[in-house]
């Protein structure tokens, strides 16, 4: 380019004083031929053609904590495969990454690899925007059916077809305070929190804690609104065996009393007994907690680093309670994906088959920001045992319900921001339980009847 | 062609023939002309067709289909199905309303305090580049930083507000709870992020009224008052139009701040239009319905900008005739 520029100057001085219109245009038009190819050739730095070995690019939503760590884990995949050379993308995490997936791969363009929620792949596996692994090409990179729980196995397929490999389950978890617990006696002798087995138990507990806090406190820092909202009553309702939509994904089937039940529950917690701030949004949950003015936070596990962060802090994790009949709790699932190529080139998707298998084989330090790994030999090692707090809850991986299967459900969905709406109303007190479901069961309705991908 | 050639042209032309020659070549220059002028427009113009016009066609199109994002829809033609959907479709009325009440309350607000600051700093007053940096300032902030700073201004319990009203005893304002004070909340935050624009264009329209006049008119006994009011308000006129306009268009177009700072609750009541099209869009992958209620929309802003672009030529005509 700057050559391109020495060039223009150097053929002005030449040609005089004057310069003509067709001179100027002329020389215009070479230096617009001469720019483009300069930046083709800038971006060839990027790509392939620069080093030898095979490109993969990989795209990811980890911005947060655990982006820290995914970025640690390709460096060392770089490291070790010198002949493959990773190029890794972080977009930002719900909407905007899921419509640039999207459009990519219905561009034909896509990256060879990429993350997706798992409750998000049937709309790209019924769109026709990913492409299914190929079980016996796995199989040589170690990836088999036997190397992960039998449930997650069954949802990574869609229609027969193996489209996702799971990386990892992220249930909803219970933080605590463990400075004030030991105050509120509701810890053991050993450290590890009391049994919190029923609503009555745990909304004690909680306030038992808020008396040790003090006046102007709450026992519970927790989101009251959006997602959270959505977590707790799909985490509780399961807990009471319903189901909000059928199998296939095309009926409603909410049970009315038992979602009741769940959502009194909730008003309860920020009306009746008042043990959590009904106004709580995301982050000044996460920074209570975090400051230590609170002894009880849930949330995903993933603000572990966030948490551990804090030098005066002393915490520690337990699985979300079971309150109800069956253990069951909210997860979703990290997994990769292959968006679907127009033509598929074999030395890239051999990279990006590598490339899986070495994050998988090394999810311990994925572990380490919280996510529970998928990959059994992973879980099953003393290391992962002895990484604390975060293997206190492995055990729930065998009990996640991830969010029910339709093309407005999963992370970050339609599904997930109407429950936000309507049951923050409950938390509120803005909407009486049967409100709030009425209006929730509404808006199910209204997503199921729409023609677009039924 | 040089000039030189045209000369020796013209010279060497005969006078039977020379008047057809002038006329040949007059045509040629005027081709040549229009051909650079085309030329110089042309990579401005591609852009512009591929980026907006195509688009524009292709979103038309769009709207008659059950298109998705895979595109697969493209196939499935609706007719007007879409656009009878929206009829009814109550979300869409409500955020049609939340955008309208929005610029019903911001626009009045924030041309009014635009002009009283613009006021207040045109005096000869110590400081004034001070002041005049501190009211333009947060309009140079790019909208997430703003939504970050407002999001703990009003957060619940320890925020800068709320908590400074716990510690007085008073009871806390729920910001980004309640329904209706969660709309004031954002309706603060935009005249905060975006009066400073107005404020300067008010600014530079006083700094172009003539001393002479406020000479003449205080040596006729008008006081501070009478010279605001009957000579820097109306001889602001052209500014108060182009401003309200623009804010107006400014105000119908509302999503970054609502989106960053309450993601349209509580319970959607302060989900704008275009966050309805961007869900349904983005979230939900209905891209043709999405462009369906874009179209509508686009109707809705061009009525009422070509209305108001009536009523204020209607008005400065009148001004003159007077």
């Amino acid at each position: 380019m700057i050559s391109e520029q020495h060039q223009l100057m150097a053929s002005q001085a030449n040609s005089g004083a004057r310069m003509t219109r067709r001179n100027f245009l002329q020389q215009t038009a070479a230096l617009g031929i001469g720019g483009s190819a300069a930046l083709t050739l800038l971006n060839a730095c990027g790509s392939p053609l620069a080093s030898s070995g095979t490109h993969v690019t990989y795209w990811n939503l980890f911005g947060g904590g655990d982006g820290v760590r995914m970025v640690q884990m390709e460096n060392n995949f770089s490291q070790s495969h010198p002949n493959i050379n990773l190029e890794a993308v972080t977009l930002a995490w719900g909407a905007p990454y899921y419509t640039k997936l999207a459009m990519a791969a219905a561009g034909g363009r896509p990256p060879d690899v990429a993350i997706s929620h798992m409750t998000r792949v049937p709309i790209y596996a019924s769109e026709n925007l990913l492409d299914p692994f190929d079980i016996d090409e796995l199989a040589r990179y170690g990836i088999t059916e036997d190397k992960f729980l039998p449930a997650i196995w069954q949802r990574a397929h869609y229609n027969g077809k193996l489209y996702t490999i799971p990386l990892d389950t992220h249930p909803f978890v219970l933080y605590y305070n463990t400075d004030i617990c030991q105050k509120a006696g509701l810890l053991n002798a050993d450290g590890s929190l009391k049994p919190l087995n029923s609503p009555e138990v745990l909304m004690d507990a909680f306030k038992r804690a808020q008396q040790v806090t003090g006046p102007g406190t709450f026992g519970l820092a927790a989101e009251a609104q959006a997602i959270t909202a959505w977590r707790l009553f799909y985490t509780l309702y399961s807990q009471l065996g319903g189901e909000v939509l059928s199998a296939d994904g095309k009926t409603l089937t909410m049970d009315d009393t038992k979602a009741e039940q769940v959502l009194s529950f909730m008003a309860d917690l920020t009306l009746k007994s008042k043990v959590a701030s009904p106004f709580q949004d995301y982050a000044g949950a996460v920074a209570l907690f975090g400051s230590g003015k609170a002894a009880f936070h849930w949330n995903g596990e993933w603000e572990v680093t966030t948490f551990l962060a804090q030098k005066d802090l002393h915490f520690n994790m337990a699985p979300f309670p079971q309150l109800y009949d069956t253990y069951r709790v909210q997860a979703d699932s990290h997994a990769f994906i292959l968006p679907h190529q127009l033509a598929v080139d074999p030395a890239r998707r051999a990279g990006a088959l590598e490339y899986i298998s070495y994050m998988l084989k090394n999810s311990q330090n994925w572990a380490a920001g919280g996510h529970i790994p998928a990959y059994l030999p992973v879980t099953e090692s003393d290391a992962y045992k002895q990484l604390k707090p975060q293997s206190n809850y492995a055990s729930v991986a065998a009990n996640a319900v991830l969010d029910p299967i339709a093309w407005f459900s999963g992370s970050g969905s339609e599904l997930e921001n109407q429950a936000g709406a309507a049951f923050q109303g409950v938390f509120t007190g803005a909407m009486t339980s049967t409100q709030a479901l009425q209006q929730f069961k509404a808006a199910l309705q209204k997503l199921l009847a729409i023609p677009a991908f039924n | 062609m040089s000039e030189m050639s045209l000369k020796e042209e013209l010279q060497t032309a005969t006078s039977t023939s020379r008047n057809q020659d002038l006329v040949r070549t007059n045509n040629r220059k005027r081709w040549r002309t229009d051909l650079t002028g085309w030329l110089f427009v042309l990579p401005f113009l591609l852009i512009f067709i591929i980026f907006l016009v195509w688009p524009v066609i292709f979103g038309f199109r769009m709207s008659f289909f059950n298109w998705t994002i895979g595109g697969n829809g493209s196939s499935h033609f609706l007719g007007l199905a879409n656009y009878q959907e929206l009829m009814g479709d109550g979300a869409f009325w409500k955020a049609l309303g939340v955008t309208l009440i929005f610029t019903v309350i911001s626009t009045p607000i924030l041309v009014v305090l635009a002009l009283g600051l613009a006021l207040l700093v045109n005096r000869a007053i110590p400081a004034q580049a001070l002041f005049r940096t501190i009211f333009f300032a947060p309009f140079i902030l790019p909208v997430s930083v703003v939504t970050l700073i407002w999001s703990w201004i009003y957060q619940p319990g320890f925020g800068l507000i709320d908590g400074t009203l716990t510690n007085l005893g008073l009871s806390e304002i729920q910001w980004l709870t309640d329904p209706t004070i969660a709309m004031i909340a954002v309706i603060i935050l935009t005249i905060w992020w975006t009066v400073g624009f107005n404020f300067v264009v008010y600014l530079a329209g006083m700094q172009q009224i003539s001393p002479e006049l406020y000479e003449a008119a205080s040596i006729d006994g008008a006081g501070t008052w009478a010279r605001i009011r009957y000579l820097t308000i109306p001889l602001l006129n052209r500014f108060t139009s182009l401003i309200v306009i623009l804010q107006v268009i400014a105000s119908l177009q509302l999503f970054t701040q609502t989106y960053l700072l309450t993601s349209g609750g509580p319970n959607y009541s302060t989900r704008s239009v275009i966050h309805y099209i961007y869900d349904t869009g983005f979230t939900s992958f209905r891209l043709g319905y999405a462009s369906a209620m874009s179209y509508v929309f686009f109707v809705i802003i061009l009525v009422v900008a070509v209305s108001q672009f009536a009523l204020v030529s209607r008005q400065s005509r009148k001004g003159r005739n007077a």
